[in-house]
């Protein structure tokens, strides 16, 4: 009885679908015409090691079981064989050939520059993604928006946990789509696997990248290359939509740039801009300068009752806006419009105890035009 | 320094000296071979537990008992201290104890250095490990340490980790040199080329490996060190540097890297698998072919763990095919070790099982390693898991199998004592049975699409996660065994005969178990 619902425990694990999802076990497929012929590839080379697999390990089994001493077994005298030797040299080679056909052909095809219809430069930031695209007038960052809680189990994990952003990289389907890929900072690598798409980003290089999405959907990756602590906290989410719902996306784009125009010129309330800079702390300062504000000793300074929050306010915003060269700080003025940034240096003024006054969207404007 | 010849020339006459300075001032290949092992054996353990930290991390989604960046340089360390203190130590200990013995010389061709070579070790490690402690943290920028997260972002340590760079370095070149005097110069009369044993061969060949590159990754993080303090921009991309370039160099040491850590397991795993199948290695000229040949190519294909940097296209298809063609000598000494067993009279003591294992692991690895080699394929294995499961299947089952078969295999010619046979046969099965529960999958969770070097990761990886945390601790835990059978076989035990093994073959079963101070007093006659 006992042994009979063991095994029905075991076959349930073996064919329920629902479990083999939780329990990936090969490349996605993908939804572009490359993604699919890489795929393929990845099946045909898989095969090839299976098959020689179960030949090389089949011998070598026979002969853990046959050829043992304790069966009997005498050792033979033979350990040359001309025709043996050089026909396992070429009998693998010419398997290779034949491997390296369809792949050179997949990545002559990979390698296909030619006219695109949409431009869109990547940039890695240490630890975001920049999409400007250049046949428009769009330009935004892409956080990861998991919440801190939910890393630190303090909440229950969301379905799409550390595969979530704040602003997905939005493109039509059944376009050709070129990806300028570059870094500002460190390397770091755009990587869709489902677009089959993984290229390095480097600082002071530009890279090329291109897809065709056969398919609307959401399509989930994260940085692949080590570029620093959040290297794991850097998702990549790419929203492919049909022409039209493309279009009207580009439409919302260029309200909501007029919207934060406004906001800018609007006068603000110290209130408010810390309760806006609490919330961007926390998508763009938090990784380094740490959720209490002690940084980490050695490596990103803390802003707990230092000089800097207490003396002169632009001298504060003029770090925030151009970075320090050289350091982990970047320039986050072009990342952050003039409320965010002004609201974000308000926050940090006056929390944790510091006293610092506020610093208003009117300021950072002028600042960034000195 | 006369108080020290005169130590080493009373030596020669009346075995070691007594206490600690027997080890510190020793020029003996016997004493030198015991401490690299056991240094090797210390690294192991230091590397295996931030292995266990690191699979601890990951054992679930969620950040649980470490933070990122204490994570990052957890797998730097690990994988450093895993290359550089644990598998390189170890072979250079084993050439150590067995060239001259294989080769019928009294001692390596010079000893001296051999002392250095060694004791620069310790303090390489030490300076590195104390990084951990200072402000910033350690290393955090992976065992590839690519510029600029090296250069410009690093911590303050990376100083430090360079100058252990240097040391390291330094020592391999020095033992390189000395394994090649030894062969070339003390080889015993009639003792050819082609009738030396191919443990002897493979590091003959790893020797000219390291001091080809060696001095490679020297000006590498020479260059590091250059554009951190002396304001040069040779990685730095602001001052009109090239970040590539540094890959580039890296690769052109740490390709060949990853064959110094491996052939002489081939010579190890050749050595064994004649002795327990009671029969000649089979294709014993293609053997020392393949393993030219296998050495040759690794300089042309460096770049094939750089696909994805963008190169052009005949760059990529060129390195395609050189990386490709590498798996024809790997598969030729795959099967010559089949053929060995073949119609032998085989039996299974541990350093066989060991063996054997090696084989069959070490040929998935090869697999999965030809699965990176088709470039359009890399493009989605790169940087992932699978990757992680690949160098793992070859340097865990791989190096780090055959160096355990290596020690049972001659521990009773080193110590004059039989080990714990039932312990060792326990020992092999847990690790077995561990490595793959940790290492296999990791190539499911990889082409599932997670990134390596990730201390956090999303839902969908969860379950092999758990899994391969489970398989790591095992292994982990199952080495204290190994620990244990080697220091009661130290201490005492059944008394091993000469001719340890009943298919043993080669020069250094001819001398007494344990082998007299000085091995060949008189050099042997090689038919
Ligand atoms: C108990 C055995 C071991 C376990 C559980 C283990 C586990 C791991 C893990 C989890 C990583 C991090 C992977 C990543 O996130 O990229 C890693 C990296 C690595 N391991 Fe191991 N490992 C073991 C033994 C070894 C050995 C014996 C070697 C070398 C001979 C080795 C060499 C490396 C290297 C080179 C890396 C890459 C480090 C880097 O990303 O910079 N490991 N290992
Ligand atoms: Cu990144």
């Amino acid at each position: 009885m006992r042994c009979n619902r063991l095994a029905l425990l075991l076959s349930g694990f073996v064919i329920s679908p629902a479990v083999f999802a939780e329990w990936e076990v090969n490349l996605v497929r993908g939804v572009t015409e490359i993604s699919h012929a890489i795929f393929d590839l990845h099946m045909i080379i898989f095969y090839v090691c299976v098959a020689i697999a179960v030949v090389v390990f089949g011998v070598m089994l026979w002969s853990i079981i046959y050829h043992r001493k304790s069966r009997g077994a005498k050792a033979q005298h033979f350990h040359e064989h001309l025709w043996v030797e050089v026909l396992w040299t070429i009998v693998p080679f010419g398997i290779l050939v034949a491997m390296a056909v369809p792949a050179s052909q997949t990545l002559i095809q990979m390698y296909d520059k030619s006219e695109a219809d949409i431009n869109i430069q990547v940039t890695g930031y240490q630890w975001k993604w920049r999409y400007q695209y250049l046949d428009q007038d769009i330009d935004f960052f892409s956080n990861l928006s998991t919440p801190q809680d939910q890393i630190n189990n303090k909440a229950t994990k969301g379905e799409n946990y550390l595969l979530e952003v704040d602003q997905p990289l939005v493109i039509p389907v059944g376009k050709k789509v070129r990806f300028l890929i570059t870094a500002n900072d460190v390397i770091h690598s755009w990587w869709v696997p489902a677009l089959a798409v993984k290229q390095d980003a480097i600082p002071g290089f530009i890279n090329e990248a291109w897809t065709v999405i056969d398919e609307p959907g959401i399509y989930r990756g994260q940085c692949a290359e080590l570029c620093g602590r959040d290297h794991g906290f850097m998702p990549i989410v790419v929203d492919a939509r049909s022409e039209a719902d493309y279009q009207q996306w580009l439409a919302s784009q260029n309200q909501a740039q007029e919207a934060e125009q406004a906001a800018a010129d609007q006068t603000w309330t110290m209130e408010e801009l810390i309760t806006k800079g609490e919330a961007v702390y926390q998508t763009s300062c938090m990784a380094c300068h740490q959720a209490n504000g002690q940084g980490i000793p050695g490596a990103f300074p803390g802003l707990v009752n230092t000089p800097l929050m207490s003396g002169d306010g632009l001298e504060h915003a003029r770090i925030v806006v151009h970075g320090r060269a050289g350091t982990a700080m970047q320039a986050f003025g072009e990342q952050l419009s003039d409320v965010d940034l002004a609201a974000v240096i308000t926050y940090e003024r006056n929390a944790w105890g510091n006293a610092g006054g506020m610093i208003t969207p009117q300021q950072i404007k002028q600042l960034k035009e000195e | 320094m006369s108080t020290l010849e005169q130590t080493a020339s009373t030596d020669h006459h009346h075995g070691p000296a007594k206490g600690i300075t027997r080890w510190l001032y020793t020029t003996n290949h016997k004493d030198i071979g015991t401490m690299y092992l056991i240094f090797s054996l210390v690294m192991f353990m230091v590397g295996g537990c931030m292995a266990l930290t690191i699979r601890a991390e990951l054992f679930q989604p969620g950040l649980q008992l470490i933070q990122p960046e204490f994570f990052n340089q957890m797998t730097t360390m690990h994988g450093l201290i895993m290359v550089f203190g644990a598998v390189m130590p170890a072979f250079v200990g084993l050439a150590n104890w067995m060239v001259p013995m294989m080769v019928g010389a009294p001692d390596m061709a010079l000893p001296r250095m051999n002392n250095w070579s060694f004791w620069i070790l310790p303090f390489a490690f030490s300076m590195m490990l104390m990084t951990l402690f200072m402000e910033g943290g350690g290393p955090n920028f992976g065992w590839t340490f690519y510029a600029p997260l090296s250069t410009t972002y690093a911590p303050p340590s990376v100083t430090f980790f360079i100058f252990a760079v240097h040391m390291m370095g330094i020592s391999s070149i020095m033992g390189a040199i000395n394994i090649i005097a030894t062969i070339f110069n003390l080889r015993a009369p009639g003792m050819t080329f082609m009738k030396m044993p191919l443990f002897v061969w493979t590091w003959l060949i790893t020797a000219f490996l390291l001091i080809a590159v060696m001095p490679v990754l020297a000006g590498v993080v020479t260059m590091m060190l250059m554009d951190i303090h002396f304001g040069t921009s040779f990685f730095n991309a602001a001052g009109g540097g090239d970040p590539v370039l540094f890959q580039h160099v890296f690769w052109f040491f740490g390709h060949p890297e990853v064959y110094i850590m491996i052939l002489p397991a081939f010579g190890i795993v050749s050595e064994i698998i004649p002795t327990f199948a009671r029969k000649k290695l089979f294709g014993y000229t293609s053997m020392v072919y393949a393993t030219s040949s296998i050495a040759i190519l690794s300089f042309v294909v460096w770049a094939h763990h750089m696909f994805t940097v963008g190169m052009p296209l005949i760059g990529e298809l060129f390195f395609m095919f050189t990386t490709m063609l590498i798996a024809v000598p790997t598969g030729v000494k795959v099967f010559n070790w089949i053929a060995t067993m073949f119609r032998g009279s085989m039996t299974f003591e541990t350093p066989m099982l060991f063996a054997v294992a090696f084989v069959v692991l070490f040929t998935i690895g090869g697999f999965s390693g030809l699965m990176l080699a088709i470039a359009p394929v890399d493009f989605q294995y790169h940087d992932t898991y699978f990757v992680v499961a690949h160098f793992h299947y070859v340097l865990v089952p791989g190096a780090i199998f055959s160096i355990m078969a290596a020690t049972y295999y001659w521990l009773p010619k080193w110590t004059g004592n039989m080990y714990n046979e039932s312990m060792g046969k326990l020992h092999f099965w847990l690790s077995f049975i561990g490595v793959n529960i940790t290492f296999f999958p990791m190539h499911f969770i990889g082409l599932a699409g997670m990134p390596r070097r990730i201390p956090d990761y999303a839902l969908q990886f969860a379950d092999f996660n758990m899994v391969a945390s489970v398989g790591a601790f095992l292994f982990g835990f199952s080495q204290l065994l190994f620990i244990y059978n080697i220091v009661c076989c130290a201490k005492g035990g059944k008394k091993a005969t000469d001719r340890v093994w009943e298919g043993s073959h080669g020069l250094e079963w001819t001398l007494s178990s344990p082998p007299p101070y000085h091995s060949f007093s008189q050099p042997p006659k090689v038919e």
